[in-house]
């Protein structure tokens, strides 16, 4: 069945939504993460736990926040925490089995920056920080990555190492999916549209290529219907 | 025992220059209108402490009011970045701001260390990566099985300021909704200062809710409309389009500037910077 025209945003959400199993308990942040799994709880899996740092566990928002401490997340939340005891107590605590990070750089074992470009005391570009990120990307089972492929992203060496790589299981970007094989992150994947050739180009080093690359489908009719009725708050 | 009073009372009399001041909220009850009154009193060299610095310390430090930041995350949510606080990172305006950083779980454990008056938190964090070399943390062993774990310093401000829905007549203080780490703020700090958005005769209990008794609380002040704009369960929402907004009006030196002049120096309190805000919006 034809889907028409969709954004590279809506490709990514809905890839890594497909790669949320029914009932698994998701490390949340705003932006694309808060839509893959949003859009995961409304398609193939509706006991997907939502859990976002602010401390609200089991949200089910109607409309989208544009923060993590959002109200509506609070008001339809199955828990409210303080934050030393999400951090503590649930996900240091061994209790969330996805988590989502972005990154302003990522290297080839999934290591990610989100602190600084150029040196950490003479900044090019102060970003906002590992916030969550260093205890997430330790303290889950599997860490999704959402991140647009370019050579700016997509570096030989990062300028800070925010968190670490080791449990970083894919990497979606508008280009397709990199899974971690033999330590190092490998194409496996291309979205309709784009192939190795474009991924290469747009990444900063030797980039593997996973033999039997395959293509990912693309939205259905039900997903991007789905993706589209989310709202974020505030929007008409 | 906490006293009703004015905020600026409150400001004048527990907040001093070079004191480390931490304003607690996480996105949901920022106390923003106490920290417009720390600009109008024009507090300086201030150790701001706070895990995600947010609008309210975006404008303390584009104002000149601190020397030091604590923090764990320092973006605008949902937006991008704070420009007042890059500016001051990046290019030292208007004054030098040093940096003290960790990630979110290390301040949450720094904070509860100082509620329970330990001198430091513990946790599995910090691991590898770049941070451990830029900031204040050291490895424990620990004793029954030789684990390294992360220690950080514990979190002791001068004074604690946090915004809460309500408080009683004799200054007990209730908040609800999202909690953050505003018990631990208060509790771990030497003074502290609650705005609340309305006094009652009774506290009805309500699920999930902190109450911080009056007597760990020095001065209870009413201010409705004091998170803005951030919010207050139950009693307004956040307001969305003013965090898009901040963008562009904290881009730029100038139009930053001017618009704390009107908003923040030439208003004397939260009545008449919310009646600010709507004179410009129905300009």
């Amino acid at each position: 069945m034809s889907v028409g025209s969709y954004s590279a945003d809506e490709m990514m959400a809905v890839e890594a939504s497909r790669r949320l199993a029914d009932g698994a308990v998701c490390f949340v942040g705003i932006g694309l993460p808060s839509l893959a799994t949003n859009l995961a709880r409304r398609t193939h899996a509706p006991n997907c736990v939502l859990v976002y740092e602010s401390g609200t566990i089991g949200a089910k928002p109607d409309v989208l926040p544009l923060s993590i401490g959002d109200g509506e997340l609070a008001e339809t939340a199955d828990a409210v925490v303080p934050v030393p005891e999400m951090f503590a107590y649930w996900l240091q605590g061994g209790r969330i089995d996805v988590g989502f990070l972005g990154a302003a750089q990522i290297d080839r074992h999934g290591n990610l920056n989100s602190t600084v470009i150029g040196p950490y005391d003479e900044p090019v570009v102060r970003l906002p920080g590992g916030g969550g990120a260093p205890e997430i990307a330790l303290g889950v089972r599997d860490v999704f990555v959402l991140l647009r492929q370019t050579r700016r992203a997509f570096v030989p060496a990062l300028d800070f190492a925010t968190s670490l790589g080791d449990n970083v299981r894919v990497v979606v970007t508008d280009l397709g999916v990199l899974e971690p094989v033999d330590g190092e992150l490998t194409l496996v994947a291309v979205h309709p549209g784009a192939d190795a050739d474009a991924a290469r180009a747009a990444t900063g080093w030797e980039l593997r290529v996973a033999e039997g690359l395959h293509e990912t489908e693309p939205p259905t009719v039900a997903e991007l219907a789905a993706l589209r009725g989310l709202r974020t708050k505030g929007e008409a | 025992m906490a006293d009703l009073v004015p905020l600026g009372d409150a400001i004048r009399e527990l907040v001093r220059d070079g004191d480390v001041v931490a304003l607690e909220g996480f996105t949901h009850l920022i106390p923003h209108a106490a920290g417009h009154e720390l600009v109008r009193q024009e507090r300086r060299d201030l150790t701001l402490v706070r895990m995600t610095p947010d609008v309210v310390y975006d404008q303390l430090i584009g104002m000149g009011c601190a020397r030091k930041l604590v923090f764990s995350w320092g973006g605008n949510p949902g937006v991008g970045s704070l420009h007042r606080l890059r500016d001051a990172v990046e290019h030292r305006w208007p004054a030098p701001l040093e940096l003290e950083e960790h990630s979110h779980a290390g301040m949450a454990a720094a904070y509860a260390a100082g509620a329970a008056n330990l001198p430091f938190g513990v946790l599995r964090g910090y691991r590898g990566g770049d941070l451990p070399a830029h900031t204040r943390v050291r490895t424990v062993a620990c004793p029954f099985t030789g684990e390294e774990l992360a220690a950080v310093p514990a979190v002791r401000p001068d004074v604690g300021i946090v915004h809460a829905q309500r408080a009683d007549r004799r200054g007990n203080v209730q908040l609800w909704g999202i909690v953050g780490v505003q018990k631990e703020a208060v509790l771990a700090a030497r003074r502290a200062i609650a705005t609340v958005e309305e006094v009652v005769d009774e506290l009805e209990p309500r699920p999930g809710a902190v109450v911080l008794p009056s007597w760990v609380v020095d001065a209870v002040c009413v201010v409705p409309g004091g998170a803005h704009p951030s919010y207050a369960h139950g009693y307004y929402d956040r307001d969305n389009a003013f965090y898009v907004a901040w963008d562009e009006i904290s881009r730029d030196r100038d139009r930053f500037r001017a618009w704390m002049r009107r908003h923040v120096l030439e208003t004397a309190g939260v009545e008449e910077y919310r009646a600010s805000l709507e004179a410009v919006a129905a300009a």
